[in-house]
């Protein structure tokens, strides 16, 4: 798999973005200077434009994929720039300014748990492993929003069969990168870190569960989850766990961190299902990014029930929800 | 300072500084700067605003009495009515995005959804005190029953800061920044209406035509 370096020179680097555009900042700040010290905060917040990241490493010589949908492609700069990733702060759009600097390289893998060859991975190992596929999957937020995203990766049962599971793994265990200094909203997150998910060894181990490296055609940026992360398309997006460090074959259930926090609201299984509400909101209906309209229909299972539906044969989803 | 305080283009000076959030809000939606989910970008936003100006309004006493410049009284109402426009922008933009007027819809969610519940009670709470906040309601009411009745911004209030608290996923921190700030404003209330000596129950203040504000705290 060729994988063709840039030159190091980033493009945040060409463009001094922010400086331009806080120029706007500083016009608001004399218009306003004097009044409202209360409100500043506030206003503050309504005028500084959102940044964005970009990635470095073109990825190429992808293949495409059968699962990929025909929607139409949310635009990059949304995907870069509204993220969940409280490790970096709670604010959708603090990620990507937060973690600009979160260094990914070196990075390892570990897989480890009940199989017969636990061992470690480098990154870069992680993506000569297999062809890389492009797959453009929808993407639905446990919040009611969704996106349409070219991922960048191959099926997860690709690196889990290398590891041999062995009969005693039943679930896999996640577990996210997490260190205070380079993280250091960590402690206004709320949620237990380091984040951890899990799932059945059946959903891992099925060909949509993708474990992502890239997206638009390049490495991840930081603020999506980089250098590794995990995508299931049929599940809420806080099931697609960020910046993975180690992957663990577990005999029982393992524990998850929305499920931790509120058990009430997040269920381990958390398939995306329009007929069972969050207690707080419904889940009927989702808005498609960046659009304003709350009437896009959400699909059982996001839309892959032909392919993942017999996964939950016989269970009650609203139980398990 | 009283000049200031009093001449009437001060008047109109807050009120174009009160409708700065909302110009910059419009100004962000014609050049695209709403983020990438506009929507809820807007709600946060007029949510916020709503918030900040129920507690501008119930600072004004509190200023007015440590600074000693009782003319802030005339900004009040005006402060007053700016939370309640904020509050319709808010609801308006659920109503017209997140709802798309689906009026069953957030029947259920009022109904279904504790924080809507609340919300939307603190929200319907400010109708009636806008819709009193005439000198001619004033008189009708007269004071004692004005004063009274207007005690439910403090409700608002309280439900405002309770809607965003349960609204969060998991950081409290900014909601819990609101409730500090509103717990100054009733403890203010508090401890001066327990530290000041026993007196007698005052007599009702007589409203006269034209008159537009009075005082209760």
């Amino acid at each position: 798999m060729p994988i063709k370096k840039s030159s190091g020179l980033k493009y945040s680097d060409v463009t001094p973005r922010d400086i331009y555009i806080n120029r706007r900042k500083f016009l608001y700040g004399m218009g306003l200077a004097g009044g409202l010290a209360l409100a500043g905060k506030g206003l503050g917040d309504l005028i500084s434009p959102p940044e964005r990241v970009y990635a470095s490493t073109k990825l190429q010589g992808m293949s495409g994929s059968p699962f990929s949908t025909t929607e139409k492609i949310t635009p990059e700069q949304v995907v870069t720039t509204y993220n969940n990733y409280y490790e970096f702060g709670t604010e959708k759009d603090q990620p990507a300014k937060n973690a600009t600097k979160f260094v990914t390289t070196p990075w390892t893998v570990s897989v480890e748990g009940e199989c017969a060859k636990p061992r470690k991975f480098s990154l870069d190992e992680i993506l000569k492993l297999a062809p890389l596929e492009e797959r453009i999957y929808r993407h639905r937020c446990v919040e009611a929003w969704s996106i349409v995203v070219p991922w960048i990766g191959y099926s997860f049962s690709t690196i889990a069969k290398l590891a041999e599971p062995n009969a005693n793994a039943k679930y896999v265990a996640f577990e996210s990168y997490f260190d205070k200094k380079q993280m250091p909203l960590w402690g206004l997150a709320g949620i237990g870190l380091p984040y951890v998910e899990g799932l059945r060894i059946d959903e891992a181990m099925h060909p949509l569960t993708l474990l992502t490296m890239g997206m638009y055609g390049e490495t991840l940026p930081n603020q999506d989850g980089a250098p590794v992360r995990m995508v299931i398309p049929w599940k809420y997006g806080f099931k697609s766990i960020k910046s993975i460090v180690k992957i663990k074959f577990v005999k029982d259930q393992p524990p998850t961190t929305w499920n931790i926090t509120n058990g009430h609201e997040y269920g381990f299984y958390s398939n995306v299902n329009p007929k069972v509400d969050h207690p707080r909101w419904s889940q009927a209906r989702e808005v498609r990014l960046p659009g304003f309209f709350k009437n896009t229909p959400t699909q059982m299972f996001n839309g892959y029930s032909d392919q993942v539906a017999s996964l939950y044969n016989g269970m009650d989803l609203k139980k398990n929800y | 300072m009283n000049s200031i305080l009093t001449s009437k283009w001060t008047k109109v000076v807050v009120f174009l500084i009160c409708l700065v959030p909302a110009g910059v809000l419009i100004w962000e939606a014609f050049t695209g700067n709403l983020s990438s989910n506009p929507t809820q970008f807007l709600e946060h936003a007029t949510g916020d605003w709503t918030l900040r100006f129920v507690a501008i309004t119930l600072a004004v006493t509190p200023l007015r009495k440590i600074l000693k410049r009782p003319q802030l009284i005339r900004f009040r109402r005006m402060l007053g009515l700016f939370a309640f426009f904020y509050g319709c922008c808010h609801f308006a933009i659920y109503l017209t995005f997140d709802q798309v007027f689906d009026l069953h819809g957030i029947w259920a969610d009022v109904a279904k959804r504790r924080y809507i519940t609340v919300g939307f009670t603190g929200f319907v709470l400010m109708i009636p005190l806008a819709l009193t906040s005439t000198a001619g309601w004033i008189r009708r009411l007269g004071g004692k029953r004005w004063s009274m009745l207007h005690r439910a911004i403090y409700l608002t209030a309280v439900a405002g800061v309770i809607h965003y608290l349960w609204l969060v996923k998991s950081d409290i921190h900014i909601p819990l920044e609101y409730a500090a700030v509103m717990g100054i404003l009733f403890g203010w209330r508090i401890y001066t209406h327990y530290s000041k000596p026993a007196r007698a129950v005052p007599a009702p203040i007589p409203v006269r035509k034209g008159q537009t504000s009075i005082a209760p705290d």
